[in-house]
């Protein structure tokens, strides 16, 4: 299995070809890889071009052990065989990548839902804010109510948004 | 003397600063820790008014209001989570 960290927060991107080999890497017992991809918008509300830039703050410390947190759920709750969790923080554009979630199991189910699982985990308990650019200045984006349901929809009350 | 250590990020950290001290109190709960900043008046009053969605933590795990604070924890306010 591979020994890299598990939770990476980090200021550079990300290759999503090298993650997947090194988490699938010596482990004869995967036979399903997920990984979700996050990116940056250039638009809101329609608007394309609306959003110059983004930046993302989080909590050092924090917010890795928030995720790690993550990651145990989700290996109490599915049966996978690795997880890896990338989030950039600091300046990004549009297009960029923002965050990577890679889970490995042996068969496709598992991975599918453990990848959203930790998803819908992320967006609503782990300390990152992002702020973006628009002609009318830089603002705060708010936290999205349909992000809470989502992650009620594996049991969990989340009330971020609320 | 032992105090709290308060942290503020996003928006509460535009306006207040990344950081201060706080005085320790036996029983103090996270809530009451925001009433007594917020009786500081000024933009404290203004970001940590009860109007407004706040999330705290306690020594760096999600914790609601009602938590007590521990002598010498780290208390972090901020706005609801937009990652991912």
């Amino acid at each position: 299995m591979a020994d890299t960290p598990r939770v990476r927060i980090q200021v550079d991107d990300f290759d999503l070809s090298a993650e997947v080999a090194a988490l699938r890497r010596g482990d004869g017992g995967v036979g399903a890889v997920c990984a979700f991809v996050g990116t940056v918008r250039d638009r809101t509300a329609g608007q394309p071009g609306a959003i110059s830039a983004m930046e993302l703050e989080h909590y050092p410390g924090m917010t890795e052990r928030a995720i790690e947190a993550m990651i145990d759920e989700a290996h109490r709750r599915f049966d996978l065989r690795g997880a890896r969790v990338i989030h950039r923080v600091g300046l990004l554009q549009p297009l960029d990548q923002i965050v990577l979630v890679v889970v490995t199991s042996a068969h496709r189910g598992e991975s599918f839902k453990g990848c959203e699982f930790l998803m819908d985990y992320l967006k609503t308990q782990a300390p990152f804010w992002k702020k973006e650019t628009t002609p009318d200045g830089a603002r705060w984006v708010d936290a999205r109510v349909a992000d809470d349901e989502a992650l009620a929809r594996w049991g969990f009350a989340a009330s971020n948004a609320g | 003397m032992s105090s709290i250590r308060l942290r503020y990020f996003a928006s509460l950290r535009e306006a207040l600063g990344p950081g201060e001290d706080a005085p320790f109190t036996p029983g103090l709960t996270l809530g009451q820790l925001r009433d007594q900043m917020i009786a500081r008046g000024g933009r404290h009053a203004e970001v940590l008014a009860r109007g407004r969605a706040l999330r705290c933590a306690l020594n760096q795990q999600m914790a609601d209001e009602a938590s007590p604070v521990p002598e010498g924890a780290e208390v972090a306010f901020f706005p609801p989570v937009t990652g991912g």
